[in-house]
Parts: structure tokens; C-alpha cells; sequence
């Protein structure tokens, strides 16, 4: 009865959004308010059956009802309740549930937080999200239903959610990373609200600002949960393989780390209007992307969802609409966009300009680097495969130009800046990092090493060019307290990304300079060296957990004879799936990683192969990913957001 | 559909890491059996490298990249040798020849475009509105006493 | 802006949309081999049944060939062998067998409880040939012409359709001699 239930709410939603998607559009279009009001309450009918819909598959999961497919498939009895409520998510169709439900939320919150918006944008804002919803739902509905049962006769008990899968990551990944996702939807929606009205001064631009600063903060911190699940939950002590999944998620990034930068200058200083519209388009443009890239079957990924290329048919449909549509809509209305300032050619605006290039740059790098397989598979010239090998050799350098050039851009004035000004500010902050990029390889290697003398050299430019910026801010000032005071949480949010950045730099360095690994056979009472870490093998013992059993190593590690820490690394049966994980165990500290995992026992002495990781700063990598999550965070507690404003720009 | 269900099992089942214990004499074999196995793809797996890959083909693969390193082969023909079977497919470095050409250079022909481009529009719209702002007709001389008694009574207020 | 320009974007997109569109009909997983119309490798292993005799290329030169490698570990290779029977009976081509990375008593069970389609077996026990062949994994199904050049290989069960599609090449292999 529950699983109708939800597919009745969701078939309610579908009407919500459609009307939703057509009424205010029209209604904005000739100016009836009616019409126009109705996108509110519309909204909220949308996300209220939307939420019925997934507590109905909530509840499925919860009480075992595996009559449901979908629950059969991805659930057990035992599995453990946070599990069996993750497990919504855990495949193709649920997961999807969360994707409308994600959007029919933020199109609620833009209802709820719009109270400065003139009723036309918000009407054509929301119009657009119900478009989108439309689409979605139309596609789970035809396609992909997770409320399909299996009746009359239904297994008695689920195939359990894959292993992998049953962890905390689950729980937290996915959801973020949608929120991120989706949440992109809303500046398109701006974007396209913008062009269909002709409205094209900045306003739109500070009303856009909060909400891509936040969907791209929740996208950033669901990559960084994603490479922090899959470091400790494979077994091999990666965190990022450069996979078309992983890629998936890191081009809306970059390109919406463009769009927050873009939509800056185009609220401050009025201009890069055309530019900023494009990239809106073109980061919402590269989540759909994702979307179709991991659900149609089209590329090979451990994280793909298993599904069929008729599915791939209706989001490549979806796709060509919401894609083309908007694009078209873009080279139609563009030209009417007008600048409403200028700026020379060596300005902030510029530097910024050129930093946006380098975004977008890498966005494409990435982009053709996973779909190149695919292209040149079409044109029949065969398969061949790019990874790691290309992304990093590309991607790096790249990297280090934007890095010199955030650098450069914070010490930048508006609209003019002379070389000379700029030199002064620089000349200290490239000393130091200069010096510091030379000498950190000997102090903390062996030795000179250029990767690690660029990797640091870029990174403390970062932090040292960010750190003069700020000091200059106290120069006239009276009082350091009050000068504090006064900077703006947004200044504070930009000044944590960017150390975030640097941060992210330097644990990637590091990590990928200095790690060491040793695969060994140990037999009980072996020891081993590694990093001036002494490790030995007590012996392996059979644990019981809840949906499985184990083979759990003890592990001794010491530093010149003091004890540090025991390890217990497992080898996981899963009972139901019948399938074997490897569980890492992890001495996680802020300057290294221990990292041990067991691999197949060796011989009848008790030995097992056992893989020792020593992992330099590794921790840094998701601790910068954080700072720049809360950095986009802090900016949207901006009092100027609060307050309404008629939207004032600086003019030419 | 059965083929494709049992393919996806197998793969589920490959769930954990793979630990080959190969003992090396020599630190740069060792090292360079690391940077192989990194840099070639199981062919068999989804997208997986030899080195992370616990399916039969991988274990094979590495166990011959073994046998190779400590045959004293090089780099070069440790590759050439898995390409010869497995086809280029089995590298996670495109080769550089012409049909990669576009992978390889577009990124940099692509940023000095952007670079150039950008510049480019910069300079041209400031060359409009400097032809803008030479339409600006000069004052004449009354138009000019008028304007000097304005700014004077600002002065002084 | 030159509007022509701001065209731009839509007509990348529409270019990448017909490539996607395109790979929606592609595997990604199938990968084709890598020793198409170049020679079988050389070898010389000892026959399954009779592990006296070593076998090698020349013993399935001179005429078109089926080499089909299976195991008795694999599950769609016992799927697949009653097809094979069956293409053995229709005799218009003969089938070699590559027994990979298995164990003899448990292959020779096999073949006699089942029935044994194969000319004689190829008993690859470590998979080094099947290694030199590029097989990546059990059923692969590989057309050799009469000069022993791999000229088509089939990966997976062999259906009674495969057999129709392999026929079809067997015949304009005996066109082009």
C-alpha cells in the first residue's frame, strides 16, 4: 500500500511541476500577477509530495517490504538500520528520488527566501525549476520507478546492499553531493529568468550570489567526502583516480568556482554579464551532464550505476532540451546584454577574467579526457582509455598558472592597476615563497625535488599573497578590533577558500611526493620498517559482525621504541553477497597516515600479505576541501544579503 | 542482460584490494613494477589499474611484469609487449600520435586562445569607449568661465 | 559581441550530443582483440587428453579453424557448450579448444560427462598462450582463416545466433581463397 502511496505522490508531483513549470512562465511573460503568484504555493505543493514520496521508500526500506524491487535488491533483514535508510540512495532509481527531492527543496527554499525579488523573476526562477522538475519526474515515473514490486511472488529476504557501500560514506556523500548538484539548478534558473525577462542589469547577479555560493560549497564538500570515503574505504590508499565518475563531479566545480568569481565582478562592477550567464548555463549544464555520463551506461566506472541505454536515451533527450533550450535562449539575448563599466587591461577585473579562463580550461581538460575514449570509440577507430597518467600531466600545470595568478588578482585594483603597484605588493610575498618552495624539500625529503619545490612554492604564494592582503586592510585603520569587526563575513569566507586551496595544494604534494608502501608476506612475530615506523605482525584472529564475518589482523606499530598505536585491519565475508572486502585500519594524524589492510593468507604458518602505507599530510587534502566548503558557507551570512538593496553598481 | 548481471557480480565480488607480495632485489625494479601496474588498466575490470585489480587477468598481467623487470626488460617493451596483445585499451596514457593529437594539444591551444581572445576584447572595448569619450566636445570659453565659477562656489561651501 | 559567435556553445553542444548519442550504442566493455588479421601466436603446449603430445600451430593450419577458450571454473562455458556440440555435428568447421588455467582430471570429467565437441584440446595451464592470444577472460570464441591470421573474435556465450553471424564470415573467408 506504502509504495503506491509513493508513486501516487510522485505522479502528483509530476502535475505540480508541470504547471509549476508552464503557469508563472506565462504569467510572467504578459504580466498577470494571478498567474504569477502562483509559483509559491506551486513550490510548496511540489516538495510536499515529493517528501511524501520518499518517506513512502523510506518506510519500504525500513519495514523490509521486499516486495519492492528496488528494496530487494539493495537491502537485507540484517543490514543495519542507518544502512537500510541510506540503501534509498544506493542505487539508480532511489537515488534519482533524491535528485527530485533535492531540487523540489532548494525550489522551496528560493520561494521561502526571496522576499527582495520582484515577483516576475521570482515567477520565472521557479518556472524554470518546475521545468527541470518535470523533466526528472517524467524520467523516474517512465524509466525508472522504485516503487515496482515484485508481486505476486517476492523474495523473502533482500540481496543486500553491496558492501562497499555499507558505511558511513553512504550516509553523507551522496546527499551533499546532490545538494551540490542540483543546487546549480538555481543559478541557472537566475541566469535564464534573466535572459527571458531582459532584465539584464546586475541585479540579478547579487540575488544569484547566495545561492551558487552554497550549491557549490555542498558540491565541494561532497568531493571531498567522496575522496575521503573511497581513500579509506578500498583498501588501496588512493583518493582520487581521475575516474568519469569522480569527473563527473569535479567539472561543475571548477566551472561553478568560475561562476562565483564571474558573478562577483559582475555584481560589483557590472560587467562580464554575457560571460556570467554562459557559465550558469554551463556548470547546471555539467551536472546534467554528470547525470547522463554515470546513468546510461556510456562509460565504464566502479561507481556507475548499472542501467541501460534507454534510459540514457530519455536523460540524452532531457539533455538536448534543457541544454539546447537554454543555449539558444543565450545566443539569442546575449547582445542585449550592455557593461556598465570598463576596465584596463591590466586591472582586477581583467586578472580575474583571465582566472576564469584557467577554470574553464581545466573544466574542458577533464571533460575531454573522459569523453575522448568515447569519441574516438564512435568515430571506429577503436578503444583506447585515459587516466591518471594524462589527467595529472595536464591538470597540474594549469593548477600552478591559476595559483600564481589568485595571487595576483587579490593584490590587483579595480579597473586599473600599474605594474609597479602590483611589484611593490609582491615582491615580499614572492620572496618568501620562493624560499620556502626551495628550501621545504631539504628539510623535509631528501633533497631538492621539483615537484615538491613548485607544489609548495604556489602554495605558500597563496597563503602569503592572502596574508598581505588582509594586513594591508589594517593600515589606516584606527582600531584592529573594529577593523575586524568590519570586514564582511564574505571577506572572511574568500580568505578561508583560498587558504583552502593552498592547503589542498600542498597535501597533494606532499602525499604523491613523499608516500611509501610496502607489500610483504608476514607471518606472526614479523616485523617490518617503513618511515622510520617499526610494524609488527601479531597474528590474525575470526571476528563476527553484524552482516558478516572477519579475519582481523593485530598490528603493533612503534616509533624508536615507543609504542604508537595497534592496528586491526579486516578481511570481510559478507554472508548474503558472498563477496569479500577488504577493511582498512587507519592511524589518521594531521602530518601522516598509517594505513594497513590485509590482503589473502599465505601458507598455513598464520601468514598474510599485509600492505603498509605511509601517507604524508594526506588529511590536508580534505581539510582544505573543507575550508573552502565553509569559506562559500560564511559568505551567504553577508548583512548586505539580509538587507534590501536597490542594487546599486559602480558606473563607467 | 544474464551476461551483463554476472559481469556486474563479478565485479562486485572484486571488492577488495590487491596485495601481491613480489620480493624484488633491486628498489628501482621494485619502483617501476609500482609505476607499471599504476599505469596500465585490468582489461577486464570497470576502469580499474593492474595495480588496484584482484581479477584473475590483473594478477596474470602483473606476474608478467614481474617476470619482465627481472628478465631485465625495459619500460618500453614491457608496454609494447601488453599493447601487442591487449591493444592500446590497456594504457592509461594515450599514446601521443595523430589521432590523440587534438588530447593532448587542445587544452594548451585551447588556453592560448582563451587568453588571446579575452585580451583581445578587452583592448577593443576600451578602444570603443575611447572613441566615445574623444566625441566629448571641448568646452568653449564661456561654457569654460561658467564652469570655473561652479567649481569656485564648491570650494567655498 | 559578434552574435554569430555566441552561437558557438550551442553548436559544441549539438556536435557532443551526437557522439553521445552515438556511444549509447557502444559497449564500452567489449573490447575488440588486438591480434585481428595478425598471425595465432606460436606455442607448443601438450594436448589436454593426451599430455604426451605437443601440440602447436601446425596442427590446425591449412583450413579455417574455430579456437575456443574455456574452463571448467566458468560458468558460461558450460552454458555455451551444448552449442558447441552442436557446431561440431553441423561439421563444417572444426573446433579447437584452449583449456585455460584449469586442472586436468577435472577437464577431462568434464569433457566426458558433457561430450567433447573439440578436435583435440590445447591444455594452457598456466594461461600463457591464452596471455600471448590477449584473452582476457572465459568464453572467448576466436575465427582463424586457413593461413592461422585471428580474423574475428567473439567474447562470451556463443549462441545459436553467433553461430549464424560466425557462418557467415566462414564463408567469405572460402570466397576470398
Amino acid at each position: 500500500m506504502i509504495p503506491e502511496l509513493g508513486e501516487f505522490a510522485l505522479i502528483l508531483a509530476l502535475g505540480f511541476s508541470f504547471i509549476l513549470a508552464v503557469i508563472p512562465l506565462y504569467g510572467a511573460a504578459t504580466l498577470n500577477t494571478l498567474w504569477m503568484d502562483y509559483a509559491k504555493p506551486l513550490a510548496r505543493a511540489q516538495f510536499t509530495f515529493l517528501l511524501i514520496s520518499f518517506i513512502c521508500l523510506g518506510y519500504a526500506f525500513a519495514n523490509d517490504d521486499f516486495s519492492v524491487q528496488y528494496v530487494a535488491n539493495h537491502s537485507n533483514s540484517q543490514l543495519p538500520i542507518e544502512f537500510k535508510l541510506s540503501a534509498i540512495w544506493g542505487g539508480h532509481e532511489g537515488s534519482l528520488l533524491l535528485w527530485a527531492f533535492i531540487l523540489s527543496g532548494w525550489t522551496l527554499a528560493v520561494s521561502l527566501f526571496s522576499r527582495g525579488l520582484p515577483l516576475d523573476m521570482l515567477a520565472r526562477v521557479l518556472g524554470v525549476m518546475g521545468i527541470i522538475a518535470t523533466g526528472f519526474i517524467s524520467f523516474l515515473l517512465w524509466t525508472s520507478s522504485p516503487f515496482l514490486r515484485y508481486l505476486p511472488r517476492f523474495p523473502a529476504d533482500g540481496a543486500d546492499l553491496n558492501p562497499l557501500l555499507q558505511d558511513f560514506g553512504l550516509i553523507v556523500h551522496p546527499p551533499m553531493l546532490y545538494m551540490g548538484y542540483v543546487g546549480f539548478s538555481v543559478a541557472f534558473a537566475f541566469a535564464i529568468a534573466a535572459l527571458l525577462s531582459g532584465r539584464l542589469d546586475a541585479a540579478w547577479a547579487r540575488w544569484s550570489r547566495p545561492w551558487t555560493n552554497v550549491a557549490w560549497a555542498f558540491l565541494g564538500a561532497g568531493i571531498t567526502l567522496g575522496s575521503w570515503w573511497a581513500y579509506y574505504e578500498l583498501g588501496w590508499g588512493g583518493w582520487w583516480f581521475w575516474d568519469p565518475v569522480e569527473n563527473a563531479s569535479l567539472m561543475p566545480w571548477l566551472v561553478g568556482t568560475a561562476l562565483i568569481h564571474s558573478l562577483a565582478v559582475t555584481e560589483k562592477r557590472g560587467v562580464f554579464k554575457s560571460w556570467t550567464l554562459l557559465l550558469a548555463i554551463f556548470a547546471f549544464s555539467l551536472s546534467l551532464l554528470g547525470t547522463f555520463l554515470v546513468r546510461s551506461g556510456v562509460l565504464t566506472s566502479v561507481h556507475a550505476f548499472a542501467s541501460d541505454p534507454e534510459r540514457g536515451f530519455f536523460i540524452l533527450v532531457l539533455l538536448l532540451l534543457t541544454i539546447g533550450g537554454s543555449l539558444t535562449l543565450y545566443a539569442f539575448k546575449a547582445p542585449n546584454v550592455k557593461s556598465e563599466s570598463s576596465f584596463g587591461w591590466l586591472s582586477r577585473e581583467m586578472l580575474l577574467l583571465i582566472n576564469n579562463v584557467f577554470l574553464v580550461v581545466m573544466a574542458i581538460t577533464v571533460l575531454l579526457g573522459t569523453l575522448y575514449p568515447l569519441l574516438i570509440d564512435a568515430l571506429g577507430s577503436g578503444k583506447i582509455s585515459v587516466g591518471p597518467p594524462y589527467f595529472n600531466a595536464l591538470f597540474v600545470p594549469i593548477m600552478s598558472l591559476l595559483a600564481l595568478s589568485m595571487g595576483i588578482s587579490g593584490a590587483a585594483r579595480w579597473r586599473q592597476t600599474s605594474v609597479a603597484g602590483l611589484k611593490k605588493q609582491l615582491f615580499v610575498p614572492a620572496i618568501i615563497s620562493l624560499v620556502v618552495g626551495i628550501i621545504f624539500p631539504f628539510i623535509y625529503g631528501d633533497g631538492f625535488n621539483f615537484r615538491v619545490f613548485l607544489g609548495i612554492t604556489v602554495s605558500t604564494w597563496v597563503i602569503a599573497t592572502t596574508a598581505k592582503e588582509f594586513k594591508d586592510k589594517f593600515r589606516n585603520a584606527n582600531s584592529i578590533t573594529a577593523k575586524l569587526s568590519q570586514l564582511t563575513p564574505s571577506y572572511y569566507g574568500m580568505m578561508l577558500a583560498h587558504v583552502g586551496v593552498a592547503v589542498v595544494a600542498i597535501g597533494i604534494t606532499l602525499v604523491s611526493t613523499y608516500s611509501e608502501e610496502r607489500d610483504m608476506r608476514m607471518a606472526p612475530g614479523d616485523k617490518i620498517e617503513l618511515a622510520d615506523y617499526q610494524f609488527e605482525f601479531k597474528g590474525a584472529k575470526k571476528v563476527k559482525g553484524a552482516n558478516f564475518t572477519a579475519d582481523e589482523g593485530t598490528i603493533e606499530v612503534t616509533l624508536e621504541g615507543e609504542p604508537v598505536v595497534t592496528l586491526y585491519p579486516q578481511k570481510r565475508h559478507y554472508t548474503v553477497k558472498r563477496s569479500m572486502m577488504t577493511e582498512a585500519s587507519i592511524d589518521a594524524g594531521l602530518f601522516r597516515d598509517l594505513y594497513l589492510a590485509m590482503g589473502e593468507p599465505l601458507g598455513d604458518d598464520g601468514a598474510w600479505a599485509i600492505r603498509v602505507h605511509y601517507k604524508p599530510y594526506v588529511r590536508w587534502l580534505w581539510l582544505g576541501g573543507l575550508f573552502m566548503a565553509l569559506g562559500g558557507i560564511l559568505t551567504v551570512f553577508d548583512k548586505r544579503y539580509r538587507k534590501k538593496s536597490t542594487g546599486e553598481v559602480a558606473h563607467a | 542482460m544474464l551476461r551483463f548481471f554476472i559481469l556486474v557480480l563479478l565485479s562486485i565480488t572484486s571488492a577488495y584490494a590487491a596485495i601481491d607480495t613480489y620480493e624484488f632485489k633491486d628498489k628501482d625494479k621494485e619502483l617501476r613494477f609500482h609505476e607499471l601496474s599504476a599505469d596500465m588498466r585490468c582489461p577486464k575490470c570497470q576502469n580499474q589499474n593492474l595495480a588496484d585489480s584482484n581479477a584473475a587477468i590483473a594478477t596474470d598481467l602483473k606476474q608478467k611484469i614481474y617476470l619482465m623487470l627481472e628478465a631485465d626488460k625495459s619500460d618500453t617493451e614491457i608496454v609494447d609487449y601488453m599493447v601487442a596483445r591487449y591493444g592500446d585499451f590497456v594504457l592509461y596514457e594515450p599514446r601521443f600520435n595523430a589521432q590523440n593529437a587534438v588530447l593532448w594539444l587542445g587544452p594548451g591551444v585551447l588556453l592560448l586562445l582563451g587568453l588571446i581572445v579575452v585580451i583581445w576584447l578587452t583592448r577593443s572595448r576600451n578602444n570603443k569607449n575611447a572613441e566615445n569619450t574623444e566625441q566629448v566636445p571641448e568646452l568653449d570659453a564661456k561654457q569654460a568661465k561658467a564652469l570655473q565659477q561652479l567649481l569656485n562656489k564648491d570650494k567655498k561651501s | 559581441m559578434p552574435r554569430l559567435l555566441l552561437f558557438i556553445p550551442l553548436a559544441l553542444f549539438i556536435s557532443l550530443s551526437f557522439f553521445l548519442w552515438k556511444g549509447l550504442s557502444i559497449d564500452p566493455r567489449e573490447l575488440p582483440s588486438a591480434l585481428i588479421d595478425k598471425p595465432f601466436p606460436e606455442f607448443q603446449v601438450a594436448a589436454l587428453l593426451q599430455s604426451e603430445r605437443i601440440l602447436s600451430k601446425a596442427d590446425f593450419i591449412g583450413k579455417p579453424v574455430l579456437v575456443n577458450v574455456w574452463a571448467t571454473w566458468c560458468p558460461s562455458c558450460r552454458q555455451e557448450h551444448e552449442q558447441l556440440l552442436r557446431i561440431a555435428q553441423d561439421n563444417k568447421i572444426n573446433i579447437i579448444g584452449l583449456n585455460y588455467k584449469d586442472e586436468r582430471a577435472a577437464a577431462t570429467n568434464w569433457l566426458q560427462q558433457l561430450g567433447n565437441p573439440y578436435a583435440f584440446n590445447i591444455y594452457d595451464e598456466a594461461g600463457m598462450l591464452g596471455l600471448d592470444l590477449g584473452v582476457y577472460g572465459a568464453p572467448e570464441t576466436y575465427l582463424l582463416d586457413a593461413q592461422g591470421v585471428v580474423r574475428h573474435r567473439h567474447v562470451g556465450v556463443v549462441t545459436a545466433q553467433t553461430w549464424v553471424e560466425l557462418q557467415d564470415m566462414i564463408q567469405k573467408l572460402g570466397v576470398n581463397q
